[in-house]
């Protein structure tokens, strides 16, 4: 074996930060978890093992020796997501032995986390290229199973305990917002199976599926190739006779809300250097990125201040800002954000393709599938320059990252 | 539904585990739907899935159901694949067994052939995924389909049949050749099986072409139905037709060139003495100018018969009951439990024997080997001996460095016995002498702790003689080893009046660590397999003496199919060691183990073999070796030469059943089979005895019942 592993170019003197670039992303279907869903029975390991494969496949110009590290989020790192799931999977994926691994958590944004650490990396000229993914199988983790929180957080009052649950936290939202009432998340929550079910049709999202083939007992082998979770035909008046399981008489229901999923994400990222050099396409360009804290009891606004943070690092103002694509973990938590920033439930740079209300949000893999979606919705609108994926996170924070299209006519120049 | 007609095979195994045909419709890319069959058991992957009659009825109507739909348009193709790490395995020989009327193997031959034709004719493309073991008709089952792909973790691919009595029968022996050419097909269905049935890799399968197309085990399935979407609409069939044209390329000649190779081969390895072998190749031969409907006709002409014969019965019952159940669970083994750990052990000897152990339990325990000898020089021999082996394997790749390193770490030596004090099992391997062995045993006794286990690896001396005078004797236990010990799978263990039961649990637990199959056996002279063979070289070289001339006395067993005639054995042996083993046995028994004054003599002139190669290849015995021996005017013939031997046989098996030698005529079998190489179609020797009538003619009885 020899000593000199990985290809990482000469670091100059200088230590210029490196422009980072979005090469691919896909992810596997989302499924229900539960002994019901399309991957009952599977391991999550085995779902993310399925997206490298694929994300290699796909760039075929990339000689796999050259992937400096693979960084796999899941939130509950135990069992099949455990044992530092980043270089299992890389070892199961048939990766050289060369390309090291780790694990990464930051709850729901674990995948965005593994993808801003690396992509860190990348600028100050420790990696190259990397793969940065994040999977849940909540169907064999349920969210909390083994949690143990510390009893400080009671007895100090640093945390409410039923602020560890998201669902009382995006309650409290809507008492601390009465503005966004019922009606109008159940209104945001059927568009956003309605966008879903569009671009499904227009076949915006196909292509970055993973196929999963699946075996159930009695059964045989199936071939998952698309989201179990959406609703397509929800309307207004479905989503009224939903139970509030949170609070009696209260807003926020299994359809305004994400459901709980299996499922698994992974993305390729390069030095802009790199990519040229291997002939991998840029899909977006990393502008900036920003992680706040707030309030664990009203964890749903964490995007609103990461998102102003990233933005006055990038030296740009929300009107820059063409595409969103946000995690509808509940959308109260969607409309808090909207409502700050002064734009319509309606705004069409919101989530074209509708979002995790429809499509399902195994947690630590949503970040990838968000820039996925944007890195599509760049393809399609060169007009746009500017676009943000963001989202929050349980105990109070928020993560966002912009990004820039590089089919936009002035990519590259005086660019944020 | 036509499958009514198989009814009666049906009702024949009511307890079947079937093997289900599960079907999905898989959507492709490209809007096609495939209809994917997944034969499962719905038990784990400890329990392969098989063929039995309810089955193949299944899976026949499910195709039958398959073709309508495609007829009607509704799916484009047809897949099957497998439970996690296996297609089928194959046919369910337990259920084979009780086909127990030629009508009754017509009958299953045809089901298969019904059901496959079916798969090969769906109206739409069908498509095989051959994810893990895919043996006899589970690999028909590929070959019927239209196209394949294979895993390259699957493990355990191949036409096995010649093996074990049959022929490929369900259009293997059809398809196979015209997909991969008459050579390889060779290969497969004779070579391979005949070569202690080895079978293929994923890899290797899709090298010759009986796959199409090869993807990691990973995402085999999703890899392998989106390159059926791609047959089925973007050009991939004309690459896979191109391939295919290139690896079947032959022509008639090419095909009987095959044949004749074949034949070669099977008359080498098998003498000819069971019938499937050659009964394959007699398929292919004709098969060269057949319609696939001729051939399926000889095909179940085959089946049936040869589902009738001896040795395939025999074959079952050596494979099944002994090989795969019996070897792993050697009958009288006490509780493992009782057995004491073993962390380090001793080798008394250097010499070849000697080191050839040392090296296996190395290899296999991974614990230190401490070997002995009386001098400096014959230690260092004997170790380097261990190292330089350990260093052919580096050579071949079948060690890492780092594994031979640590092996050869393993294995050290020294003249003083001190090295043996904390050793938990010392073995030796010193000359056969009965006094030599006990002075040994005396000198380690006074080294070693109480607990430690001695063993002796002696081929026909007494176990508990040479226990006799220890302060310890129920320590001792025989651990009878094959010559070359790396490739011999049989063990001897020898439980001597004295030895204990944790002794005993200790030296099983010790022989299946190092992969062998151990026999329990009594402490009788010879224990099994010399004993027997000692009877029948008794017997060749008294006919010999007699004046029966060399080749008629050393071809007269050619109908049993022996791996190695009785001279070429004693030869490869050593006139010597024969002699030795003789001697004792004679000795032990009396005048019924023939020693011959004429071998002696050829030992005495330091002739190593009776026959010679000449330079023409062809072997003879030449003249100033017979001008050495003395021998008689009563000549047998080769009939009277097998009888006699035959009866032999049976007489001193019966011996060893009543001694008491081992628990049963499955432990002789078994012993056979594992220690001499003898073939499966005899059963290993008793089941073969019985159906010459040599048992009934000597004892008054057979070994088995009916």
């Amino acid at each position: 074996m020899s000593l000199q592993t990985g290809t990482t170019s000469t670091r100059s003197a200088s230590r210029a930060v490196r422009d980072v670039v979005f090469v691919d992303g896909v992810r596997t279907p989302f499924g229900k978890a539960g002994d019901k869903g399309i991957y009952a029975g599977m391991r999550a390991d085995d779902l993310v093992v399925k997206c490298i494969r694929d994300l290699l496949r796909r760039n075929p110009s990339l000689p796999p020796e050259r992937v400096d590290d693979v960084a796999i989020a899941a939130t509950t790192q135990t069992g099949d997501q455990g044992l530092t799931i980043g270089r299992t999977t890389a070892l199961l994926a048939g990766l050289p032995r060369t390309v090291p691994g780790f694990a990464i958590d930051r709850m729901c944004a674990g995948a965005m986390t593994a993808v801003t650490t690396t992509a860190s990396g990348i600028a100050f000229g420790a990696y190259d290229v990397v793969i940065a993914g994040g999977v849940e199988h909540m169907g064999n983790h349920p969210m909390g199973a083994d949690a143990d929180p510390n009893p400080r957080f009671q007895s100090e009052r640093i945390v409410d305990p039923a602020a560890l649950n998201m669902g009382n936290t995006a309650e409290n939202l809507h008492d601390r917002f009465p503005a966004i009432t019922k009606d109008r998340t159940d209104a945001y929550a059927v568009r956003s199976q309605q966008k879903l079910a569009a671009a499904y049709e227009a076949g915006r999202i196909q292509p970055d599926l993973v196929p999963v083939a699946g075996r159930k007992p009695g059964a045989g082998w199936t071939l998952n190739t698309v989201d179990e979770p959406p609703r397509p035909g929800t309307t207004v008046e479905d989503l009224g006779s939903l139970r509030t399981p949170f609070r009696a008489h209260g807003r926020v229901t299994a359809g305004n809300a994400a459901g709980l999923n299996d499922g698994a994400t992974a993305a390729l990222l390069a030095s802009a250097d790199a990519a040229a050099e291997l002939g991998l396409p840029v899909r977006m360009r990393l502008v900036a990125y920003a992680f706040a804290g707030v309030e664990p009891e009203v964890m749903g606004i964490g995007p609103v201040p990461a998102t102003e943070k990233a933005l006055r690092q990038a030296g740009l103002d929300i009107g820059d800002i063409g595409l969103f694509e946000i995690n509808e973990a509940f959308a109260v938590q969607v409309l808090s954000f909207l409502d700050h920033f002064g734009i319509d439930d309606e705004d069409p740079r919101v989530n074209r393709y509708g979002g995790a209300i429809a499509v399902g949000h195994p947690l630590a893999s949503s970040g990838v599938r968000l820039m996925n979606q944007l890195a599509r919705q760049f393809e399609e609108d060169p007009a746009v320059r500017y676009g943000m994926t963001t989202m929050c996170i349980g105990l109070g924070m928020g993560a966002t990252v912009i990004w820039e299209n590089p089919h936009h006519a002035n990519y590259g120049q005086d660019a944020a | 539904m036509s499958f009514e007609r198989y009814d009666e095979l049906a009702a024949l195994v009511p307890t079947e585990i079937v093997t289900h045909s599960y079907v999905q419709d898989i959507p492709l890319p490209g809007g096609d739907v495939l209809a994917l069959v997944t034969l499962d058991n719905d038990l784990d992957h400890a329990k392969p899935t098989t063929l039995g009659p309810n089955t193949l009825i299944e899976f026949g109507r499910t195709l039958e159901g398959l073709k309508d739909r495609a007829a009607r348009g509704e799916i484009a193709a047809v897949a099957v694949t497998g439970k996690p790490y296996f297609l089928v395995a194959g046919a369910d020989l337990s259920t084979v067994k009780s086909v127990k009327s030629e009508h009754l193997g017509r009958l299953m031959a045809e089901l298969g052939h019904e059901a496959y034709d079916l798969l090969a004719d769906m109206g739409v493309p069908s498509f095989a995924f051959i994810n893990g073991v895919a043996l006899g008709g589970g690999l028909e089952i590929a070959l019927a389909a239209n196209y394949r792909t294979v895993s390259s973790g699957a493990n355990g691919i191949g036409l096995p049949e010649a093996f074990i009595g049959l022929v490929p029968g369900w259009g293997g022996v059809y398809r196979l050749p015209r997909l991969i050419g008459p050579a390889n097909a060779v290969k497969v269905m004779i070579e391979n099986p005949l070569s202690n049935n080895r079978s293929l890799d994923g890899s290797s399968a899709h090298q010759l072409g009986i796959a199409d197309a090869l993807f990691e085990p990973a995402d085999f399935v999703e890899q392998s139905l989106l390159w059926a979407a791609r047959v089925l609409r973007d050009g991939e069939a004309d690459v896979v037709a191109r391939r295919r044209s290139e690896l079947a390329h032959y022509d008639d000649a090419a095909w009987t060139g095959a044949v004749a190779a074949g034949r070669a081969f099977v008359e080498a390895k098998t003498g000819n003495a069971a019938p499937a072998p050659s009964r394959v190749l007699d398929l292919l031969e004709a098969g060269l100018t057949w319609t696939q409907e001729e051939s399926a006709a000889a095909e179940c002409a085959a089946l049936a018969e040869l589902m009738q014969t001896p040795e395939f019965h025999a074959t079952v019952y050596a494979f099944l009951d002994l090989v795969q159940k019996r070897g792993k669970r050697p009958a009288g083994a006490p509780d493992r439990k009782l057995a004491r750990p073993v962390s380090k052990i001793g080798v008394v000897g250097a010499g070849l024997m000697a080191s050839q152990l040392a090296l296996l339990f190395a290899r296999q325990l991974k614990v230190p080997v401490v070997m002995t000898d009386i001098d400096q020089a014959r230690v260092d021999k004997g170790v380097a001996y261990v190292h330089a082996e350990i260093d052919k394997m580096l050579g071949r790749k079948r060690l890492s460095q780092d594994a031979a390193n640590r092996t050869k770490a393993l294995v050290t030596g020294s003249v003083s016995k001190d090295v043996f004090a904390d050793a938990d099992f010392v073995i030796e391997a010193v000359f056969e002498e009965l006094s030599v062995k006990k002075q040994v045993f005396a000198e380690v006794e006074a080294v070693v702790s109480p607990e430690c286990v001695l063993a002796t690896n002696t081929s026909s001396l007494s176990v508990a003689q040479m226990a006799a005078d220890l302060v310890h004797p129920e320590r001792v236990v025989g651990f009878h080893f094959f010559n070359p010990v790396a490739a011999m799978p049989l063990l001897e263990v020898v439980r001597a009046p004295t030895t204990d039961d944790t002794v005993l649990a200790t030296a099983f637990v010790l022989a299946k660590g190092l992969k062998k199959n151990a026999v329990l056996v009594q402490d009788a002279p010879a224990f099994v397999v010399n004993r027997i063979l000692g009877r029948m070289f008794g017997e060749i070289t008294a006919v010999f003496d007699e004046g029966t001339d060399a080749a008629t006395a050393d071809n007269a067993l050619r109908p049993m199919g022996l791996p190695m005639t009785p001279f070429r054995l004693l030869a490869l042996v050593g006139l010597p060691v024969g002699q030795h083993v003789q001697e004792s046995l004679h000795t032990a028994f009396g005048n019924r183990f023939h020693v011959s004054a004429n071998q002696q003599k050829l030992i005495d002139a330091g002739v190593k073999s009776l026959w010679e190669k000449q330079d023409d290849g062809t072997e003879t015995v030449p003249e100033q070796t017979l001008a050495l021996m003395e021998r008689g005017s009563t000549p047998s013939t080769a009939d009277e030469v097998l009888r006699r031997t035959q009866d032999a046989l049976a007489d001193e098996i019966g011996r060893m059943l009543d001694e008491g030698v081992v628990a049963a005529p499955e432990d002789i079998d078994l012993c056979m089979i594992m220690g001499a190489g003898w073939p499966m179609h005899l059963g290993g020797i008793t089941p073969y005895l019985d159906r010459v009538g040599a048992s009934e003619r000597v004892l008054g009885k057979t070994f088995h019942r009916g």
